[in-house]
């Protein structure tokens, strides 16, 4: 590097810390989400929902609906079917009501909608509406979905005798059963995953606006993939996909809660093309929680091949999954239980089996959702409390249980028990990073020393390791539709540009990010880089923001961009240095003559020559795109640790302190990286301590509002300690990023259930399920013994 | 999410209030804080014919203490008027230990006490301590005001004695027979939960002995349970682990609560008994009660 | 001011009872006709178009409408809007005042206080609230004072440090 190259963190580059561009409008409260847009002449839509899980419907009355003043339309299920919109294709390949016709599948499914001139107006004649239901006997877990007797619920599907959605399998068998006949201890453990939901605070919703004049339809709507909507809505609508515009305006969280395609989106654009004028539809926190795209709801048996030293021979998992009433889940289609198989992907293990069963239930469909990473939130959970299980079960300290079954550093690129490659990581370090943090050596002596005094403190510890940047497309997909991801970069002639990519940020701050990797490519100050996500009329095709894949895919893509543009850059600064390509050399911001260095121009100097001073046979313009296809998934690795301590005789527990190493490869921008870590650990301690959706015998939903579904506040939320100091960048990423937004949520709730199984250590408890209330402690302490919070609750009889 | 229409009125005088009330149908509600009321009607649980907002109705947002010594709280007096007073801090340790512990810091601010009991929720904090602490609800309508004592104010689950033309334009805490001391506290998962179980806890001593004393139970059945017998083990004598352990066993005993979601019934009755125990062992309600408390 | 609404052949329309109310809305005063049931969020976010003041629940948990009304905060969704006649109601548009920013809307820029911005505006009101009442507050003070405000985003850990960073800069200014 010369002297005239820029300073990197000066001008924005990766590793700075720049505040974030979208702040300036979100503090003034200028944002722009959906429900903040008011379009001429707007109706309004609200959804009449069921108040049974499952029932058939035996007539509708709406004529006292449509007689409300102010109300243009009521549809229901019946209309709909007139028009083949009824039922909707999934994005795994099965269908889901729209509005209900012959049955409710589940207590909150969306039974008929009116549009009227005000939401108040349109929730006064739901009101208004008259359905007799036949109640039908209830589902809420999957044993009772496959008793004898069971009713079928999906019966709408030709060729469907029971409630099972799939069986799947993946990994050794033979070589897992030989693993378990030459086991000195085999662990086991079972446990349920329970039914959470995203609950970003936003809810969902869509404004749908079709021009007659123009038959163009354009619909705002909340979602993460404004490009798989738009191939939905042409599939569902059948209208020419040129014709549809999506627009994502900015979101206010999604989580995973914003990518399936809801009766509420396809129900405001029929309005919309039936009365001329723009729907809006905006849920309610009720129906987001009660019908939306919940999460997890998964139960494992597992089992552990242990060496009497503690070395892993095998693993061994079946899993059931409890998709509610349609199998809806976004996620890769050729693996029907997400990436569940990337379970022990950092420990050398040798074999590895897993069975996976999904089952229909009278409940919202859904499972992948909520930081989730396609299911890697259960794989990693199951893992860290099969492994904590596995070291009580043989006697060993946590911590050099996990260390000696790691996989070591020089191991890589290493195939997992189940079929991935990983190829990078620093899991020992981590580990001591965090050990040393949390002080560990000193916190046993004195856990041991308040034992004695009769107070219980405990040290959970979680690791996780996991496949971000769905995916490469030999094995990646989503009805059909490659994973790649795209962006285009315009530069103009004074040297400033405009970034669009595929990707939809949430709070994640690409806005921010993105400007940062081209800065770091062609020098251009990210301040001079603006960044536009959602609209898909002007964004490059794109699979949307989820499962972390921005950074390592349309991440990687922004890179690729700025690539081929410098290319081009570097021919115009051949051109206007007068001499040949060969003979320039690039730093930050600047092509120089190798041979007489201060002889350069700057990259805004190439700009605006490729509009006023091209070489003869050069393409005007410097603007080009990049689709990237990711040759492997990236792996960034983490290590959890919390200590707590548990009141004996309440249950109660309190965090006395976190710390987490997360190794997510290079961090574009530190400070944005540590905020993703802090909100997933916070949504790792909700899931551990308060936070679950629920069902009773007679199939109602548990948790359908704030009341019952229980987020922390900034009270009860603990605070962290974050360590950055392992970075292992990724092999084949181009800027060796690796992803971090779901790291902290698949790998947090398990140091939090360890610890409090830590704390409990004598009692012979090994499990208890999430959310780790103070009754269920208590229950463990008083009665030593398990327990589990499968539906249905308890209740007095 | 949005309520059903109503008649909407706000009068600026108490008479005028109650002569609204007196004349104004069948399903006439007073507004004060809203805190309950409001989000029942956004979900359409309570669809009343009018509202009377007495929001603007001067004089009734006071809390003092009388030259005999009895606590006199206005009707619009907000739950954070009670949490920032200094003077419940030095007089009232039940009520000050149970202030902070109503909802969150928005809701609070507009709640009041007085309406909170008239709500008759049985999961309420205030209808507890009131009824620990032998509260009484003074009632006014056109034909004069009453005196109600809160152990008769509240007959089921938001159900109360007042006649529809009647509103309760004041809570009133007895003088204290001795030294007061006790606290509340409420198991609940996270600040704004309802209370899986809450237990108030107001005793008076005089010299060594318990002069009088109330314990009453928040969300461990149909509405708040006054544990009489309870309270009737600790009155009149000195305050001892064994009459504590008495107090707290009889209790739970007291307590009729359901296994549900927020945990078993055996757990919840457990609970009382901790709480109770708890909160004599420490003396002015500083007793650690659960993740949501804050430390004085 | 024309309202045209359609005309669906019915009386019953035209016969909706409104109130008219007067207030202050961010210093501003204002005349309002509006129905009773109206919620003051909606008021806010439809009649005046200020949409900065978000509704996320539907049970007074989230605090994402939180307002200040004569000075104190309040759940925005959980308040009739005839409720402010007479009343100065401040929203986060009215934050920044005659200077560019709020040293509220700085702190959390600076902090990183916030990631989808949902929430933010509820936390910067309320947290107006608390530094009016406590110019020097302690990180317990401000957790306190913010638990009625949920956040999905962030962990809070930022919020507070937000909150503390206005706190010190409001110091050093008065």
């Amino acid at each position: 590097m010369t002297s005239q190259a820029l300073d990197e963190i000066k001008i924005g580059g990766l590793g700075s810390s720049r505040k974030r561009v979208e702040d300036d409008r979100f503090i003034r409260g200028r944002g722009n989400y959906t429900d903040d847009i008011v379009l001429p002449g707007m109706l309004h839509m609200e959804i009449l929902r069921s108040p049974l899980p499952h029932a058939r419907i035996k007539s509708i009355d709406a004529s006292k609906a449509w007689e409300i003043p102010g109300v243009h339309l009521v549809l229901t299920g019946e209309m709909m079917a007139t028009r083949n919109l009824a039922w909707m294709p999934t994005l795994s390949y099965d269908t889901q009501a729209v509005l209900a016709t012959d049955k409710v599948r589940f207590q909150g499914q969306e039974v008929a909608c009116v549009i009227a001139d005000d939401p108040y107006i349109a929730k006064d004649a739901c009101e208004a509406i008259e359905v007799d239901y036949e109640p039908l006997p209830v589902i809420v877990n999957p044993w009772q979905a496959t008793a004898d007797g069971a009713p079928v619920i999906r019966d709408d599907k030709v060729n469907q005798a029971d409630n099972v959605v799939y069986n799947w399998e993946v990994g050794d068998r033979a070589g897992t059963d030989r693993a378990f006949e030459q086991a000195d201890v085999i662990s086991k453990l079972e446990l349920h995953y329970p039914r959470s939901h995203p609950s970003p605070i936003e809810c969902c919703g869509s404004i749908a606006d079709f021009n007659r004049a123009t038959s163009k339809l354009t619909v705002y709507m909340t979602t993460q993939a404004p490009h798989i909507i738009r191939a939905a809505v042409a599939m569902v609508a059948e209208l020419p996909e040129q014709m549809i515009r999506i627009i994502s305006p900015d979101i206010g969280g999604g989580f995973g809660n914003k990518v399936p395609v809801y009766p509420g989106y396809v129900c405001s654009i029929l309005a919309s093309i039936l009365l001329e004028r723009p729907v809006k539809w905006i849920e309610d926190k009720t129906g987001n929680l009660i019908s939306t795209g919940f999460a997890r709801d998964i139960y494992l048996k597992g089992e552990m091949a242990l060496r009497r030293d503690g070395k892993i021979l095998g693993v061994r998992m079946h899993t059931d999954a409890d998709h509610g009433a349609f199998f809806s889940d976004a996620q890769p289609s050729k693996f029907k239980i997400g990436l569940m198989h990337s379970a022990f992907a950092a420990y050398d293990i040798p074999a590895a089996h897993l069975t996976a069963r999904g089952l229909y239930t009278n409940k919202a469909p859904g499972g992948v959702a909520y930081r989730c990473s396609f299911r890697v939130t259960e794989a990693m959970f199951f893992q860290e409390r099969m492994v904590q299980a596995a070291a009580d079960d043989l006697g060993m300290d946590q911590a050099a249980f996990r260390r000696m079954n790691f996989v070591r550093d020089d191991d890589f690129p290493h195939r997992t028990p189940f079929g991935f490659l990983t190829d990078s990581g620093q899991y020992a370090k981590c580990l001591d990073v965090g050990l040393k943090a949390i002080d560990y050596e000193n916190f046993r002596e004195e856990q041991a020393a308040a034992r004695q005094r009769g107070r219980l403190l405990g040290l959970g510890i979680s690791t996780m390791t996991e496949p971000l940047g769905a995916g490469n497309s030999r094995e990646y997909d989503i009805l059909g539709i490659k994973m790649f991801d795209s962006a285009e970069l315009k530069v103009h002639m004074t040297g400033k540009a405009i970034l669009r990519t595929g990707a939809k940020t949430q709070g994640q701050g690409h806005e921010t990010t993105w400007a940062q990797i081209v800065a770091h490519e062609l020098g251009i100050p990210a301040d001079d880089v603006v960044v536009e996500e959602g609209d898909t009329d002007t964004a490059p095709f794109g699979m949307g923001t989820y499962a972390s894949r921005s950074t390592p895919v349309a991440g990687a893509a922004v890179a690729m961009v700025s690539r081929k543009i410098r290319a081009k850059a570097r021919k115009l600064a051949a051109h206007l240095l007068e001499v040949s390509e060969e003979d320039v050399e690039w730093e930050l911001g600047r092509f120089y003559v190798r041979s007489s260095p201060g002889r350069g121009v700057t990259i805004q100097e190439c700009a605006m020559a490729a509009y006023s001073n091209m070489p003869d046979g050069m393409e005007p313009g410097l603007e080009n795109t990049a689709y990237y296809d990711p040759p492997n998934l990236t792996w960034p690795f983490a290590v959890y640790i919390v200590t707590v301590e548990v009141d004996p005789e309440t249950g109660v527990w309190d965090v006395l302190k976190m710390v987490a190493v997360d190794d997510c490869g290079v961090r574009i921008n530190p400070m944005i990286v540590e905020g993703q870590i802090m909100g997933g650990l916070t949504e790792a301690y909700a899931m551990s301590s308060m936070q679950f959706i629920t069902f009773d015998a007679d199939g109602n939903c548990v948790g359908s509002n704030y009341m019952d579904y229980l987020l922390p506040t900034a009270w009860e939320t603990p605070g962290y300690e974050l360590h950055s100091e392992v970075v292992t960048p990724c092999p084949h990423h181009p800027i060796g990023a690796k992803g971090i937004g779901e790291c902290a949520a698949v790998g947090g709730p398990a140091a939090f259930v360890n610890a409090v199984i830590d704390a409990l250590t004598g009692t012979g408890v090994r499990n208890i399920d999430m959310p780790v209330l103070p009754d269920r402690v208590w229950e463990a302490i008083t009665y030593r013994r398990d327990v589990s919070g499968a539906p249905p609750v308890r209740q007095d009889e | 999410m949005f309520p059903p229409r109503f008649a909407y009125e706000a009068p600026h005088s108490l008479d005028e209030a109650i002569s609204l009330l007196h004349g104004g149908g069948d399903y006439v509600k007073v507004l004060a804080g809203g805190q309950s009321l409001v989000p029942l009607m956004k979900l359409r649980f309570a669809s009343p014919d009018m509202l009377v907002d007495i929001n603007n109705v001067p004089g009734l947002d006071y809390h003092r203490t009388d030259a005999d010594g009895s606590l006199h709280i206005g009707a619009l007096c907000r739950h954070a008027d009670l949490e920032h007073s200094e003077l419940l801090a030095g007089t009232q340790p039940t009520m000050a230990s149970a202030a902070p512990k109503i909802a969150d810091p928005l809701v609070r601010n507009r709640g009041t006490l007085v309406g909170s009991l008239c709500h008759a929720d049985p999961q309420g904090d205030w209808a507890s301590v009131m009824t620990a602490l032998g509260g009484t609800v003074i009632a006014q309508g056109p034909r004069g005001k009453r005196a109600i004592p809160l152990a008769e104010f509240v007959t089921g689950p938001f159900q109360n004695v007042l006649e529809p033309d009647e509103i309760a334009i004041e809570a009133v805490v007895p003088p204290a027979k001795g030294t007061r001391a006790g606290g509340y506290l409420k198991l609940e998962r996270r600040v704004g939960d309802f209370a899986t179980v809450g237990v108030a806890v107001a005793i008076e001593t005089s010299g060594d002995t318990v002069a009088r004393a109330g314990i009453a139970l928040t969300g461990v059945g149909g509405s708040t349970i006054n544990a009489t017998e309870a309270a009737a083990a600790l009155a009149g004598k000195p305050l001892t682990a064994e009459t504590i352990a008495a107090a707290a066993e009889l209790a739970a005993a007291a307590a009729q609560p359901k296994t549900d979601h927020r945990g078993s019934a055996e757990y919840k009755r457990h609970m009382v008994s901790v709480f109770v125990k708890r909160i004599l062992s420490a003396g002015n309600g500083t007793a650690a009660g659960t993740s949501t408390e804050r430390a004085a | 001011m024309t309202i045209v609404y359609d005309d669906l052949g019915d009386e019953a329309a035209s016969e909706v009872p409104v109130r008219k109310i007067r207030f202050t809305i961010n210093g501003k005063k204002k005349v309002a006709e509006i129905e009773p049931r109206l919620l003051l969020a909606d008021l806010i976010r439809r009649g005046l178009g200020l949409t900065g003041t978000h509704r996320g629940c539907d049970t007074t948990n989230c605090g994402a409408c939180t307002v200040l009304v004569d000075g104190k905060a309040i759940k925005s969704c959980t308040m009739l809007a005839v409720q402010v006649d007479g009343r100065e109601v401040e929203t986060v548009e009215g934050l920044a005042g005659q200077s560019e920013l709020h040293p509220i809307q700085e702190g959390f820029k600076q902090e990183h206080g916030l990631q989808c911005g949902f929430c933010t505006p509820g936390m910067m009101m309320a947290t107006k609230a608390l530094l009016d009442r406590n110019p020097d507050p302690t990180e317990e003070d401000v957790r306190w004072a913010l638990s009625g405000n949920l956040c999905r985003c962030t962990g809070y850990q930022n919020i507070v440090k937000s909150v503390l960073w206005a706190a010190e800069k409001l110091r050093a200014e008065a």
